[in-house]
């Protein structure tokens, strides 16, 4: 069975006309990287709130574990199970002290106090804060935020973490470190992730993407198959890489390419 | 800078009086200022004073500090002085002037007055001194604990505080990063009087506390799928354990309060 089954979902923003997301079909297995990418308002960010009971479906049924999310005894089994790390990296830190903030989720799940110490201290260790323990939270740079708010989920055990444009807010070596630390979850420790974003360089680092345009999921495959579409992402005003947009200008020059997502990846299939 | 500003005026120390656990910290205060109140004479004001200048001894904090710590309270400290020395009537007369009439029971309470609102300041500054606003907040939330009986919330008026000192840092960067915009804007923060300048602070009040709405919005959210319950029973990271030393410190205060009750 899949981890998360999201069947022919709608939903609509009270007092809109227009639904914010409509036919929406997802699957995701355990241990899955998935990342789903579109433009301001295609609705990507709702079906992430949905994802972890923050907002329900007006019709359709999100199955996630063996629960409903309609299902409403089973909100906070949900909620731990599926963990959000939000956009703002300072509006998702409740406490002054760094392991104090790791320790809030499981405070609220009543974990008892010698077993919340084990895992603060395994969680500030996966994302490599464990130096940082006894700071405060307001010194630590964007990067440092982010994984700190990856660091309080992981600590409730979820078995998928969904990352809503974790990186929009930060500057290049922030991005770095939460990407990073997004793919070592994923790999050593077979977390799955779904990663909510514009950039394109991030979605093509997971195994399966999907695009979103006005409430609707339009395309879905492999990073190599969906970025072939660069015509297409353009227009609905995604901004492709420039690597792709080269890679796309060389090929249209008659130039035989295999699919390019890195850099690196042009330069060796030119040289 | 905006951001330095300490949040309340706690010096952190490893002295005695700071590892003591801040609930008996609370505990012994409200002991003690309770004494004060029950105290008759000067030399039970003389012991008590006694007793503070060994707990600041004890705790390292500068001297200077505690004392700074009494100067806004002066000027209340000089009014109860100057209205009872004038105002109260018995005794001798000491002095007398056309109208103006010192006598002998006003002098007395005036100054009986004054040394207790000073003690029970430097007192209570000695806590604010050695504990900071995170275990200040702890302990009043486990002195609370008993009342959520009769409805008093009390971890969520713990949660309400904590929030509040975390955001404290993050509100002051904002203003100020709002101000140097607004001056870049041409908005005059410094000159003009009073009233001009409260008006000028509008252009770097609301847009802080639009801000600071919205900040409010998606922690909550955050806190939410963070699975927190509002009043549900939670668990803590640190326990707090009472040590000897609390108790010998609770001991010690409870003697205190009760001898010099006596004077």
């Amino acid at each position: 069975m899949s981890l998360i089954e999201v069947n022919n979902v709608e939903f609509k923003y009270h007092g809109q006309t227009e639904p914010a997301l409509k036919d929406i079909n997802l699957r995701v297995e355990k241990g899955d990287f998935i990342s789903i990418i579109g433009a301001n308002g295609s609705g990507k960010s709702t079906l992430a709130k949905l994802l972890n009971v923050l907002l329900r479906p007006d019709k359709g049924n999100i199955i996630v574990g063996k629960h409903n999310t309609k299902d409403k005894d089973r909100i906070w089994e949900i909620r731990k199970n599926v963990g959000m790390v939000f956009q703002n990296p300072d509006n998702q830190i409740v406490a002054t002290m760094v392991e104090d903030d790791v320790a809030f989720g499981l405070e609220n799940i009543a974990v008892p106090s010698e077993e919340i110490r084990k895992r603060v201290d395994h969680a500030l260790d996966l994302v490599d804060l464990s130096q940082y323990k006894k700071h405060e939270t307001h010194k630590l740079s964007g990067g440092q935020k982010q994984r700190l708010a990856i660091a309080g989920i992981i600590a409730m055990e979820p078995s998928c973490i969904v990352l809503d444009e974790p990186t929009a807010m930060l500057d290049p070596q922030g991005r770095k470190e939460v990407i990073e630390t997004i793919q070592f979850l994923n790999k050593e420790k077979d977390i799955t992730i779904i990663l909510i974003s514009h950039f394109m360089e991030e979605a093509s680092l997971a195994d399966k993407v999907y695009v979103m345009n006005k409430a609707t999921i339009k395309m879905e495959g492999t990073p190599a198959e969906v970025f072939q579409e660069i015509d297409y992402l353009r227009d609905i005003n995604l901004d492709v890489p420039i690597v792709m947009e080269v890679a796309n200008g060389l090929r249209k020059k008659g130039i035989k390419l295999p699919n390019i997502l890195t850099i690196d990846g042009l330069v060796d299939s030119l040289c | 800078m905006l951001s330095d500003i300490t949040i309340g005026q706690y010096v952190h120390s490893n002295s005695i009086v700071h590892i003591l656990d801040p609930r008996i910290k609370i505990i012994i205060t409200i002991i003690l200022i309770t004494s004060l109140f029950l105290i008759g004479n000067f030399w039970g004001f003389a012991i008590f004073l006694g007793f503070n200048l060994i707990v600041i001894k004890l705790s390292q904090l500068p001297i200077k500090k505690v004392l700074r710590g009494l100067k806004p309270i002066l000027f209340l400290v000089l009014l109860t002085l100057i209205l009872h020395i004038f105002m109260t009537r018995g005794g001798e007369v000491l002095f007398q002037w056309k109208f103006l009439r010192i006598e002998s029971e006003g002098l007395f309470t005036g100054t009986f007055m004054a040394s207790r609102i000073l003690l029970l300041i430097m007192f209570t500054s000695i806590l604010t001194l050695t504990t900071s606003p995170l275990q200040l907040t702890d302990g009043i939330e486990y002195i609370l604990k008993p009342f959520k009986k009769i409805g008093v919330p009390a971890s969520e008026i713990s949660m309400m505080m904590t929030i509040a000192l975390r955001f404290i840092p993050t509100l002051m960067e904002e203003a100020e990063k709002i101000m140097k915009a607004q001056k870049a804007r041409g908005a005059d923060f410094e000159s003009g009087n009073i009233i001009q300048r409260a008006k000028n602070l509008i252009p770097l009040l609301v847009p802080l506390f639009i801000s600071a709405f919205r900040r409010a919005d998606e922690l909550a959210l955050a806190m939410e799928s963070r699975c927190y319950q509002g009043g549900k029973q939670r668990t803590r990271l640190h326990i707090m354990k009472l040590a000897t030393r609390d108790i010998i410190a609770l001991l010690l205060s409870i003697g205190l309060a009760v001898l010099v009750s006596f004077f």
